[in-house]
């Protein structure tokens, strides 16, 4: 049985595996330390452990179905489109990183599209990004996200033509879709991932996801199933603009051929939608200037002073989760661990302390200005500009700058 | 009606902390509480019985949980606010799972759940709870001895797809994710492997009727109002519902009724799906994130101050 080992012959007792375990899963009792029935063989102590004790023993008769890796090439960035049948943001992000890998590995970049065909032209643009190929299917059963019916489109596919890796954007939809198709496929799946690498050789996919509200980064990999599937936020890697650019400019570029793929008549979709609401005012997620507020602003009385910030630099507004669990914004306006993602140019912080789930969602951002009354604030650790004062003073005085300045 | 809800024991939040000078994990008291998520996943369903018994029918609330022996003190928690019965799948053999055998290993406690053993014990833990609540503050309430376990067979048995062998719940509710992993794959892949409809992030439960379930859930184009057939898999937010606290003859009924505590073997589960051998996902490395530690204190009067905050803006294309 797999398990957590520990060298007696090694093991000094020096207590670095308790610390650095996150679940008391291991103790040191008599200078030896033991696993507990918390370990949940993580790995953590094995990193920690300065002389080479700890290790954990995997059942080989238990390890992967014995698939033949070799048979499995290329890497498929799933695409997605909004409401009006736009392809998302997310996808030339995912593109732009799946080319990066795809150079480094020596195989190719296939897009996967299926949609209702509300926007003409989807797969053109897509195929106009660089990616060797664009699967498209145009079929009205995949007008609304039934993440099955997808499911059982995305998993015919795959079986038979079997990417090493897939690419989902870590979207409300890719996030139920990516598992659904994970457990079909019985392969592993890493949620949010902030950074992905490959070895260039074994072709094994270098995925890095924060843990524990960032606080730790976990490298994972995926050694003996394929494929390889990963999500990523919006917002995490930036668009290349030879990506962007083929996007837009209307398929001169050498551009990849599409293949069309036909759903099986058989997959009805379940989910019936009945109604929508749609999300009011722009995504915080896309955002290239972004005012984020939280506490430290006082009272719901000065929030109208930072719309107006918001206003004057052309930014979103976004905020920590107290401010929406108090129901001064709505939910899509927070940022953090159970938020958005962002990954703005610029960022104003506003009265945020910075607790670890917020910080985790602002990793993105290239240029934090933190304002906070409180030099100690954690928010300060993550910003490249502190002002320590007050929110209110500070922001009435930006706000007349830019008023005069127009 | 019989609907199981799937809990995740984890680290009160405050406790996943970072020692800034060692880059070790602080650990202050080892709590684990029910993943928040999971727990408004609960009152959920204890409002749906609640509904179901003011009318008069039967309702079972089966609570489910992967996880070591101590998680048993938070199903039997789960027993005192109102669930029917538990089920703790506790394995050496379960050690190390990731999502994917994570949602194997609940999906044999699910089919255990509606294997007949388990809900002979849900009928008689159920009128136990009966008995021991009749003395409580509302003694004209309907209480759940209606949830006959063949409740659950009727109820799939209405939309043709009662199989042979354990009968499956009308209704598997999640926690949208866990605080800690925040993965929030389980859902869809418990929803993958039965084959059932699945709606992640829901906001509201609108209605449950004639086979089917009308919800509102988070989706990227908006509030999305949808139905689904049962059955069907929920994930809910952590603001659907405020769960309730356990009542005092809740509490005292839920110490009778024992929490079912299985292994590997005992729900069929296939060693080479369980646990770490069952994991396809490896963590090879981990480490601290390096953190921006350049921060320029910008000085300076106030207004020199919103003037530089100005050109980082200009900077960046305003």
């Amino acid at each position: 049985m797999s398990g957590l080992m520990v060298d007696a012959a090694r093991c000094v007792g020096c207590k670095r595996c308790e610390r650095a375990c996150a679940f008391g899963g291991i103790v040191v009792e008599g200078r030896l330390a033991r696993p507990t029935d918390a370990c949940t063989l993580c790995g953590g102590c094995v990193e920690a452990c300065p002389v080479d004790a700890i290790s954990i023993e995997r059942d080989e008769a238990g390890e992967g179905p014995g698939r033949d890796l070799s048979a499995y090439r290329d890497i498929w960035v799933i695409a997605q489109v909004d409401a009006e049948g736009a392809l998302l943001p997310v996808v030339f992000e995912l593109v732009g990183k799946a080319l990066e890998l795809a150079e480094a590995r020596g195989c190719q970049v296939v897009a996967v599209l299926g949609e209702a065909g509300r926007a003409p032209r989807q797969a053109e643009r897509l195929a106009a990004t660089g990616v060797a190929e664009v699967i498209h299917a145009v079929d009205e059963r995949l007008a609304h996200a039934d993440a099955e019916v997808f499911t059982q489109w995305i998993c015919a596919l795959a079986e038979e033509r079997r990417p090493e890796a897939m690419l989902f954007g870590a979207t409300a939809f890719g996030r139920e879709l990516a598992p659904r198709v994970a457990v079909r496929l019985q392969t592993g799946l890493t949620a949010d991932c902030t950074a992905l690498d490959i070895d260039p050789k074994t072709g094994a996919l270098l995925q890095t996801r924060p843990a524990f509200g960032g606080n730790l980064m976990a490298t994972i990999e995926c050694p003996a199933h394929r494929p390889q599937m990963a999500t990523v936020r919006p917002g995490v890697f930036a668009a290349p603009e030879c990506v962007t650019a083929g996007a837009g400019a209307g398929a001169d570029l050498a551009a990849g051929i599409i293949t069309q793929a036909l759903l099986a008549p058989e997959v009805a979709p379940r989910v019936i939608v009945l109604d929508i609401e749609p999300v009011i005012g722009g995504s915080i997620a896309q955002a290239e200037r972004l005012v984020v507020v939280g506490r430290g602003i006082g009272s719901k009385k000065n929030l109208p002073l930072m719309e107006r910030l918001a206003e004057l630099l052309h930014a979103e507004l976004g905020c920590t989760r107290p401010l929406v669990e108090a129901g001064w914004l709505d939910y899509a306006h927070q940022v953090g661990q159970t938020g958005a993602a962002v990954a703005p140019k610029l960022l104003v912080s506003i009265g945020v302390s910075g607790a670890i789930q917020h910080l985790a969602g602002i990793g993105g951002a290239e240029t934090v200005v933190a304002i906070n009354e409180d030099a100690a604030a954690p928010i300060f650790g993550v910003a490249d500009y502190a002002v320590v004062g007050d929110a209110v003073e500070v922001v009435t005085e930006l706000i007349a700058q830019l008023e005069a300045r127009n | 009606m019989h609907i199981v809800v799937c809990v995740k024991a984890v680290p009160s939040s405050t406790e996943v902390k970072m020692d800034p000078v060692t880059h070790t994990i602080v650990r202050d008291g080892r709590e684990s509480v029910v993943n928040p998520f999971d727990a408004a996943a609960l009152e959920v369903a204890l409002a749906i019985k609640d509904e179901r018994a003011a009318a008069g029918e039967g309702c079972r609330v089966s609570v489910l949980s992967m996880g070591i022996p101590a998680t048993e003190a938070l199903l039997r928690d789960g027993i005192a606010r109102g669930a029917s019965d538990a089920l703790l799948l506790s394995d050496r053999a379960f050690a190390g799972a990731d999502t994917l055998a994570t949602s194997y290993a609940l999906s044999c406690g699910i089919r255990e759940l509606g294997s007949a053993s388990m809900g002979d014990a849900a009928a008689s833990g159920a009128s136990e709870q009966r008995t021991a609540s009749s003395g409580s503050a509302a003694p004209g309430t309907p209480e759940d001895g209606t949830a006959m376990p063949g409740s659950s067979v009727s109820g799939t048995s209405e939309h043709g797809e009662s199989a042979p062998g354990p009968s499956l719940p009308d209704l598997i509710l999640c926690g949208k994710m866990a605080v800690d992993g925040d993965t929030a794959q389980i859902g869809p892949e418990l929803a993958g492997l039965f084959d059932m409809p699945c709606v992640t992030d829901v906001r509201e439960l609108v209605a449950i009727e004639r086979g089917r379930v009308t919800v509102r859930h988070a989706t990227d184009a908006g509030i999305e109002l949808v139905e689904v057939p049962l059955p069907a898999v929920l994930t809910v937010a952590k603001d659907i519902a405020q769960p309730r606290m356990p009542s005092i003859a809740g509490v005292r009924a839920a110490a009778g009724v024992p929490v079912a505590v299985l292994s590997a073997a005992c729900v069929q589960a296939d060693p080479a799906r369980s646990g770490l051998a069952g994991s396809p996902t490896q963590v090879v490395r981990s480490f601290v994130p390096e953190r921006s530690d350049t921060c320029e204190v910008l000085e300076g009067s106030v207004p020199q101050q919103a003037a530089r905050i100005i050109a980082l803006a200009e900077e960046a294309g305003l």
